[in-house]
């Protein structure tokens, strides 16, 4: 492990300059780019013979082969997942920033709960009857910024928390939120239970190429505007009082950055239900890669969330196929093992850093 | 008309007066040191000063405006603040830190511009931390950490620098280094109001010391007077012994 630190030590070169910017970004874009247009190529065929892993290729370009319909049926999928996960990252990352927490991500500030809760909440009183699958959504974006507020709160209290005491008091929000869901799965029928079941395990599939269309733009436009504040996330890194001291505005800082994150994390969670972690991974591992200033740690983690939430769930879907994995329950699965790691790393070093 | 105007100030924090009733000026090129016991209202005082903390009653005037109530940008091309405490969230590079100074300077996203490089050079050699430009500050030592930090505050190219306990967990001849590049920058034309208990270097560099006591200005003058005036015994509770060196010069310690 310490190998690994000190290597990311060495993988720096001191300041940013126009030239690391573009060229990181440009590397960042193509690879995100790249694994867009081989996911969809990607899954698993099956026959009397037994299943097999399948690349469509050219074929998927030709109408009207069989290849290019799954081709134009997993497409939706993958453009979901990219816009997800560059949400989540993005969100994430500046998250992390804003509370000066590495640990600051919404799954662990218990916002995929609270969300959750409300998404279980409409399906139990019949939203989604109503709505069709926009009431869920809607009601899950509620509970996200609702979530958000509350921790935000807790987190302004006495100016700062330490990183600990904020992700016990996410801990805390999820237990409750959870608890509540729960309660209100106990008074629900079969169907609805099933139905919430499978939400809160969020997913991609069924993906309709609509949602996509209507998350795209809220979604750049948002991540956009974190990458705008990247330099006044950078300044606050060095605590409130001193990014005043540099000239920055911090309160209209931190209004921007939060209410923008918080609907960053509510439109992914809509889209695509509670995707764990990729927030918590992404900035952290890009940190210790590219070192931590903002300017270009936000839109890689944006990239690199896009990357992961592909290359999950191209694996959910491939790995125990015909049966489909839920996506979130991938992302879990990696995401678990990485926070424990982060943990007792920096119970090694006292300190929060965020060294990834 | 003075830089920095303090008229009738007084500060309450929590319900209480921390800062009561001080009025003092700073002109150009002038170096004050505040000096006075532990939670007398220094920090709240110079916090103050830099429009952090809104003041219950009385001024502040910067260059002749409120910094309460211009915006920050314009208040961090005028008047550069350090802190007591300073912890970094994230480990960027000591260059890294030292750039964050030239924030009000810059546009967009901020890419360096060689003006920018090489005010942070200089400030890196009078701090002299060059040498550690590329090193991590989460694995500089406590004083080397503090040196990088006032060579932020020095990077912002202020006017009026307030910098609070910038010698503590330095070693001597660092200390006296960074008062002489602080009294350096107040010849050149800046002015610095500097909280310090190092009241052997108040003496060799102030051109002022402020007494500051129970949120009050109990003392202010040239800094031997100060240091052995009565105010001071009182506040401390200890006497402050202000005598000759062998070689010129003179040294303050208290007996």
């Amino acid at each position: 492990m310490s190998g690994f630190i000190s290597g990311s030590r060495n993988s720096r070169t001191g300041r940013l300059t126009a030239t690391r910017l573009a060229f990181s970004l440009l590397a960042c874009l193509t690879i995100a780019v790249v694994v867009a247009m081989l996911a969809p190529h990607i899954g698993i065929n099956y026959d009397r013979g037994g299943h097999y892993l399948e690349f469509l290729g050219l074929d998927a370009y030709t109408p009207g082969t069989a290849a290019h319909q799954v081709f134009w049926i997993r497409v939706p999928r993958v453009l979901a997942a990219m816009l997800v996960g560059g949400a989540l990252a993005g969100a994430g990352c500046a998250l992390q920033a804003l509370l000066r927490n590495p640990l600051a991500e919404p799954f662990t500030l218990g916002i995929s709960s609270g969300s959750s809760l409300a998404a279980v909440l409409a399906i139990r009183i019949g939203l989604e009857g109503s709505l069709g699958g926009a009431g869920v959504g809607a009601a899950a974006l509620l509970g996200a910024i609702a979530t958000l507020l509350v921790v935000w709160r807790l987190a302004s209290i006495g100016r700062q928390l330490p990183p600990a005491t904020l992700v016990l008091a996410g801990v805390t929000m999820s237990m409750f939120c959870s608890a509540a869901s729960v309660l209100i799965q106990y008074t629900s029928n079969f169907t609805e239970i099933s139905r919430m079941i499978r939400w809160m395990m969020g997913g991609l599939d069924s993906m309709q190429l609509s949602a996509v269309g209507y998350g795209t733009i809220p979604i750049v436009l948002g991540l956009a505007a974190l990458i705008a504040y990247a330099r006044e996330l950078n300044a606050l890194a060095a605590g409130p009082e001193v990014a005043a001291s540099l000239g920055v505005a911090v309160a209209r800082t931190q209004a921007v950055v939060f209410i923008v994150s918080s609907l960053l994390v509510g439109a992914a969670i809509a889209l695509a239900g509670p995707i764990g972690f990729i927030g918590l991974i992404v900035p952290h591992a890009l940190r210790a890669v590219i070192g931590p200033d903002h300017r270009v740690l936000v839109p890689a983690s944006v990239f690199g969330g896009a990357v992961l939430l592909m290359v999950c769930d191209t694996l959910a879907r491939t790995v125990t196929a015909p049966a489909q994995l839920p996506t979130g329950a991938v992302t879990a699965v990696l995401g678990g093992p990485f926070f424990v790691m982060i943990l007792i790393r920096q119970k090694r070093h006292a300190a929060m850093w965020g060294r990834g | 008309m003075a830089w920095l105007m303090l008229q009738d100030l007084t500060v309450a924090l929590g319900g209480r007066d921390v800062v009561r009733g001080v009025s003092a000026e700073v002109n150009e090129g002038e170096l004050v040191v505040i000096i006075g016991p532990n939670g007398a209202g220094k920090t709240t005082l110079l916090r103050t000063i830099a429009g952090l903390v809104a003041p219950k009653g009385g001024s502040v005037k910067v260059l002749g405006h409120d910094p309460a109530k211009v915006g920050r940008r314009v208040v961090a091309r005028e008047l550069a603040y350090l802190p007591q405490q300073y912890e970094l969230a994230f480990p960027f590079a000591v260059e890294e830190v030292v750039l964050l100074g030239r924030y009000a300077q810059q546009r967009g996203l901020g890419i360096a511009s060689e003006a920018d490089v090489e005010a942070a050079r200089q400030a890196m050699v009078a701090c002299d931390v060059a040498e550690l430009a590329t090193r991590r500050f989460d694995e500089l030592s406590g004083g080397e950490a503090r040196r990088v930090i006032i060579a932020q505050a020095l990077c912002q190219g202020a006017k009026c620098l307030l910098l609070d306990e910038p010698t503590a967990g330095l070693d001597p001849a660092h200390a006296r280094s960074v008062f002489a590049m602080l009294r350096q920058q107040c010849d050149r034309g800046a002015a610095a109001v500097i909280v310090t208990h190092d009241l052997d270097l108040a003496l060799r560099f102030a051109g002022a010391v402020w007494l500051v006591a129970g949120g009050r200005l109990a003392a202010r003058g040239a800094p031997a007077d100060v240091l052995t005036g009565i105010a001071t015994r009182q506040a401390f509770g200890v006497e402050i012994h202000v005598g000759d060196l062998p070689g010129g010069g003179r040294f303050a310690v208290p007996v």
